[in-house]
């Protein structure tokens, strides 16, 4: 009896009381990384929903020329907030969910090194996005500038909701800076002995210098906002010419936040990449240094690329140079990890299961996106790219089969060794070749219709664009209810349906996290593990 | 084999097809790739990505295909034994130093075309492009010539209650009109948000910023019609403010600049007399109102008239638009209300229009006033505007009792 009350106790954390109260103070005052990861996983999930049906509104809308379903008003609105929703609801909750649950497990250590910081961190989040979500309730309507909130029309000519979505930026804005200077001081002060800066796994490595740019560019996003805020109610004009500001000051800030967040949003996915292929590869991971120096000087090179967003607003000829070498010198280290996964799949005996299968179309189709983001980066060329349907192809083949296929791709990956039981094989294979499919059917023709002259967030178009603009719709939903499968299947997984897993899981597994019982007690490590 | 050549053949007549659209179809509904387009500089943007998508072609076909390769025979279902090598830092010097001599050799056409474009010196024609929302403003400087170049397609178009037209959105009321073989500079500007302007095939797009003024150029090859868009979110009809250029020859080009008015001479006639303007009947004021109402004012205030509380005021009911006086409506359209979307359209609309619009507002959507203005009445308000204050209105206002 005894035993059965402790074994609860080992996977379920203390009781706060019975019922509903009960079960709110379990997850309200949580400390445990592992229960925290989880609680930022299912935000990132129900983000995913959200901020996806707002993309499936935009799609329907753009199924056909003319006014068919929203006014322009609610269309700009809708891609203000899908932006918004994907990059700071979905791409970075649920990677600090991944990085709570697993770095602990993958260093040694029994927790993160600040818990109850970790807790806040969480807990700031659902508010912040009640409030920007509430935007679009209010009168005059949400934000509708675009998530790139270009001054002056983010400012003079915004709704008044604005000033919402500006303190919900703060608010996720301090959650990331809490949550990255926990991870650093858990990888940094927590690791187990024997476990070396050197010996880290490349997720948590990739996780550590994320957490390092959070930092860095996060209170630069906070300090373009608050500029926003005073332009708006305290008679400055930073952005404002007639004042004596200048409009393209904000682009200026925005981007110098903006490019290194696109690093903030890829690079763990890259951890991920980098931990999954040699599992199925069941060959370690090639070039393991050149990795680690590969992502340290991604991240460096992010801070002195930003103009490349601003190419056509007229910055110097000298300017424009430099940060087209700059941003084609990224190409490199980028390079270099493409190479190095390839090295690693090289001469292996690879398996195909869901998460190897995520994994494979990442490094394909993330190599598109490279590819388009190189031809982005001649200036001439970008004269032609900038702002069209070509940009929004480039960065949702990176960020969509790219951060979210290696998020799926983790999901699946863990998701056994967390919940102890196997997830249905059958549906994820089903997930990925729909999606893998609908997502190319979506995102390709994007590049045509750039490349042939159609601006993006327009909500109506010329008729030479109907064509691409149906498929890549057509593309778009079923996509979207592909995803419905994933839910399920988490869902099924998460109930303890399918079968029970060993600790290994994979055949290929190595590290710290699969030397656990699956599911891993609450309290893991509490004795540092021997490294061999 | 015999498979294999039919497979090559059906290839083959599918690109065909799609090279042979490209040439014939005015607008391609297929198409894939950039505009060529008709001057030195949107071919070199041309040249410059062909290249660039030749080498990731390249590139991706050597890196996808070792991947492939490695797919497809190093499976643990073929009994493939993992190796075990997992270092080779020889490998990675080589694969750092090969991307890196590539881009060198990328970088180099790609700044030869760049300083290129910078270089606006020495135009034949300058002409200052100015964004409003949503329409551009084009101003001849050398010619004195400055006009509003607004969307054309009806808005039943745009609602689905008509057919679209063969330039749906892609069609304005007044056109660019450009020389051919001349270098023109643009200078571009905007008077509120940023725009950008962009037309594909002339390889322009430059960013409009309000209080910032920079250039482009073009030297358009070919006598044409060449279409654009706004290519920055500019607010709710970002959709709807096209460009359109016309390059024709230059005698051509001087015949039209004889036929514009000239900026000073607009209104110099009705100005004086505004008893003399035309009197319209109520239906042609209604009628006119709501065509205009539809296209320029209804993105804001709504085509019922409720607007967008409390960004862009109801029209339907408000004191403005069922209030006294009459002239404080016209003064609102005729000079904007500053430090808000609504900009002076002073030098968009005719009186008639104005008249037209004003009409329309105080008997539409139950606004049912009875009032009808006249263009003389708007002309009145414009004059009293423009009216240089006199000594004495000066002293009486304060300023120098």
């Amino acid at each position: 009896m005894s035993q059965v009350l402790t074994h609860d106790d080992e996977h379920h954390g203390p009781e706060q009381g019975k019922g509903v109260i009960g079960f709110i103070k379990r997850w309200l005052f949580t400390t445990n990384h592992k229960d925290i990861g989880t609680l930022y996983l299912w935000l990132a999930m129900l983000s995913f929903f959200v901020g996806g049906g707002m993309a499936l509104l935009i799609r329907a809308e753009l199924f056909e020329p003319g006014k068919l379903f929203v006014d322009p008003n609610f269309f700009n609105q809708m891609t203000t907030m899908h932006g918004l929703i994907m990059l700071f609801g979905v791409v970075m909750p649920a990677f600090t969910g991944l990085a709570n649950w697993q770095i602990p497990m993958m260093i040694g250590a029994p927790d993160m090194a600040l818990p109850r910081l970790n807790n806040w961190s969480f807990w700031i989040l659902p508010f912040a996005f009640c409030l920007l979500a509430s935007t679009l309730f209010h009168a005059g309507g949400g934000p509708n500038f675009g998530w790139t909130m270009y001054a002056p029309l983010s400012t003079k000519y915004a709704p008044p909701s604005t000033d919402f979505m500006i303190f919900a930026i703060h608010m996720m804005g301090l959650s990331s800076i809490m949550g990255s200077i926990n991870i650093i001081a858990t990888i940094l002060n927590m690791r187990a002995p024997g476990m070396t800066m050197m010996r880290l796994p490349m997720f948590v490595w990739t996780w550590l210098i994320t957490a390092f740019l959070l930092i860095a560019i996060m209170p630069v996003l906070a300090g373009a906002v608050t500029m926003m805020l005073a332009d708006r109610h305290f008679g400055t004009s930073f952005f404002d010419a007639a004042g004596g500001g200048d409009p393209i000051l904000f682009q200026h800030v925005f981007w110098f936040f903006g490019h290194p967040e696109v690093y903030v949003l890829v690079l763990p996915a890259f951890g991920v990449i980098s931990e999954v292929i040699p599992t199925f590869s069941r060959k370690p991971l090639f070039g393991y240094h050149f990795m680690v120096y590969a992502t340290v000087s991604i991240a460096l090179l992010s801070f002195i690329v930003w103009a490349h967003h601003m190419f056509t607003t007229g910055i110097p000829l000298g300017a424009e140079l430099f940060f087209m070498y700059a941003t084609m010198l990224i190409a490199v280290p980028t390079g270099i990890k493409v190479f190095n996964w390839v090295g690693t799949m090289f001469k292996g005996a690879m398996t195909f299961e869901t998460p190897m299968l995520f994994a494979v179309a990442f490094v394909f189709l993330f190599t598109i996106g490279g590819f388009t983001g190189l031809m982005l980066s001649l200036v001439p060329a970008d004269y032609q790219y900038q702002d069209s349907y070509f940009v929004v192809g480039h960065f949702h083949y990176v960020l969509v089969p790219g951060v979210i296929f290696a998020l799926m791709s983790a999901i699946y990956y863990w998701l056994p060794k967390w919940t102890g039981h196997m997830y249905n094989e059958t549906m994820g294979k089903w997930h990925f070749w729909l999606s893998v499919i609908s997502v190319n059917i979506l995102f390709f023709p994007m590049h045509f219709l750039g490349l042939a002259g159609m601006p993006r967030r327009i909500p109506d178009y010329a008729l030479q664009f109907t064509n691409f603009n149906m498929i890549a719709t057509v593309g778009a939903f079923v996509f979207g209810i592909s995803q419905l499968l994933f839910l399920y299947n988490v869902i099924r997984t998460v109930r303890k349906h399918g079968k029970k897993v060993d600790d290994r899981v994979w055949e290929g597994s190595h590290g710290l996290e699969w030397t656990l019982p699956s599911p891993p007690p609450y309290h893991s490590f509490s004795t540092p593990p021997a490294i061999h | 084999m015999l498979s294999m050549l039919n497979v090559c053949k059906s290839i083959i007549v599918l690109c065909a097809t799609f090279a042979s659209q490209a040439i014939w179809a005015k607008a391609d509904h297929w198409q894939m790739n950039m505009y060529k387009g008709v001057t030195p500089l949107s071919q070199d943007m041309y040249d410059l990505h062909m290249v660039a998508i030749v080498i990731c072609a390249i590139i991706g076909i050597i890196v996808f295909g070792v991947m492939i390769y490695a797919l497809l025979h190093h499976r643990k279902s073929k009994q493939h034994k993992p190796a075990s090598f997992h270092d080779n830092t020889r490998l990675e010097i080589v694969w750092t130093i090969i991307p890196f001599l590539i881009l060198f050799g990328l970088a180099i056409p790609a700044t030869k075309v760049l300083i290129r474009l910078e270089d606006s010196a020495e135009s034949d024609v300058t002409i200052k492009v100015v964004g409003h929302q949503w329409k551009w403003q084009y101003q001849y400087l050398d010619q004195g010539i400055s006009y509003f170049s607004n969307l054309s397609t009806p808005y039943a178009q745009i609602e689905n209650k008509e057919p679209k037209g063969e330039w749906y959105l892609l069609e304005v009321d007044r056109e660019v009109v450009v020389p051919v073989h001349r270098k023109i500079r643009f200078l571009v500007t905007s008077n509120d948000v940023i725009h950008s302007w962009w037309v594909p095939e002339l390889g322009v797009k430059r960013d409009a910023i309000p209080g910032f003024m920079h250039e482009a150029w073009a030297r358009i090859e070919k006598p044409g019609v060449y279409r654009g868009q706004c290519a920055e979110l500019c607010g709710i009809n970002h959709a709807y403010m096209p460009i359109v250029v016309r390059a024709v020859s230059d005698e051509e080009f001087k015949d039209w600049v004889g036929k514009q008015t000239k900026i000073e001479d607009k209104y110099l006639e009705s100005q004086d007399k505004p008893k003399d303007q035309r009197v319209m009947t109520r239906a042609e004021l209604m009628n006119e109102g709501k065509a205009k109402y539809d296209l320029i004012c209804a993105a804001c205030h709504k085509q019922d008239g409720t607007g967008l509380s409390p960004l862009y005021p109801a029209l339907k009911g408000s004191s403005v638009a069922v209030g006294k006086p009459i002239s404080r409506h016209i003064e609102i359209i005729l000079n904007g209300v500053s430090g808000t979307a609504m900009q002076p359209y002073r030098e968009q609309f005719t009186d008639e229009e104005i008249a037209a619009l004003v009409t329309y507002e105080r008997n539409a959507w139950g606004n049912n006033t009875n009032d009808i203005i006249q263009p003389a009445d708007v002309a009145t308000v414009r004059q009293g505007n423009t009216q240089q204050p006199k000594m004495v209105n000066k002293a009486r206002a304060g300023g120098l009792r």
